[in-house]
């Protein structure tokens, strides 16, 4: 789980380490955009675009949506899926943990059954 | 094997979280409250890290502190104290490493020989409960604050 997180936040400062992301970010926080409106603001190919927004979905800090041949950005990812996703990985924990208390807990439980056997006799 | 844990979240502000165990409450609260059994189990292998230590003060006003071993020689806290223990039926706690943490509450409650436990995590507000599932829970609380932060600046909306 914090390995998890690890990459997360891994990714999410690489993505925030080049100028032109983060005028992105701060370009998506004003208003969505399109891949071709943001090209053309800060004067890039679509392909260099597309890259930077490529990184920046990958850190979950946009999301996007083909809409017809438009591409629309927006900051963050979309809630629900997140929400999700996140109680998912936090069951997927406590199941892994109570996984492991089953067995501590079969194993006090025959020792207390060998205890109350020994204390008959 | 079917999904025994669920989780739900109530409201706003909680998480709920229940199991059953096949073993009374007494021993099932006994596995919560002596730190070489929590040990054993609080950390499952598959999360790929440990338990550097255990100190677990359990009565009411009583502290606790684990600290993960999280390899590299980094390590991560977790900490609070004891608000009621009430052997074998009732457990609450505070996790005081973020300024609004959850308060939780574990109950254990006897069915037919078993235990059914019920864990109930309430935030303080639901922004807390909310940063928890943006992804900062579990990680690296600071870090993630100082990208919130830069987020909020850039984020007009």
């Amino acid at each position: 789980m914090v390995q998890h997180y690890s990459a997360r936040f891994d990714a999410s400062f690489a993505a925030l380490s080049d100028a032109t992301r983060r005028g992105v970010l701060e370009q998506l926080g004003r208003a969505d955009a399109s891949i071709t409106e943001l090209a053309a603001k800060f004067r890039m190919t679509l392909t260099g675009m597309k890259k930077h927004v490529g990184v920046l979905e990958q850190a979950g800090l946009v999301s996007t949506q083909k809409i017809g041949r438009v591409r629309t950005c927006r900051l963050g990812l979309r809630r629900l899926e997140e929400e999700t996703e996140w109680i998912e990985k936090y069951r997927q924990l406590w199941a892994a943990r109570f996984d492991a208390l089953d067995n501590v807990v079969a194993e006090l439980k025959h020792k207390e059954k060998i205890d109350a056997r020994k204390n008959k006799k | 094997m079917i999904d025994r844990t669920k989780v739900e979240r109530k409201s706003d502000l909680e998480l709920v979280v229940t199991r059953i165990f096949d073993a009374p409450p007494r021993i099932v609260f006994e596995a919560w409250t002596r730190p070489e059994l929590m040990k054993r189990w609080w950390v499952p292998k598959s999360c790929g890290m440990s338990l550097a230590s255990c100190e677990m003060d359990v009565r009411a006003g009583g502290g606790y502190r684990l600290v993960y071993d999280l390899g590299d020689s980094k390590t991560m806290a977790f900490f609070g104290k004891y608000l009621e223990v009430n052997p074998p039926s009732r457990l609450v706690w505070t996790n005081e490493e973020s300024a609004e943490g959850a308060v939780t509450t574990v109950t254990f409650e006897e069915k037919d020989g078993k235990t059914l436990l019920v864990m109930h995590e309430r935030y303080p507000s639901k922004e807390a409960l909310d940063q928890s599932i943006e992804g900062m829970e579990g990680g690296m609380p600071e870090s993630f604050a100082q990208l919130d932060e830069f987020l909020a600046n850039v984020g007009g909306k």
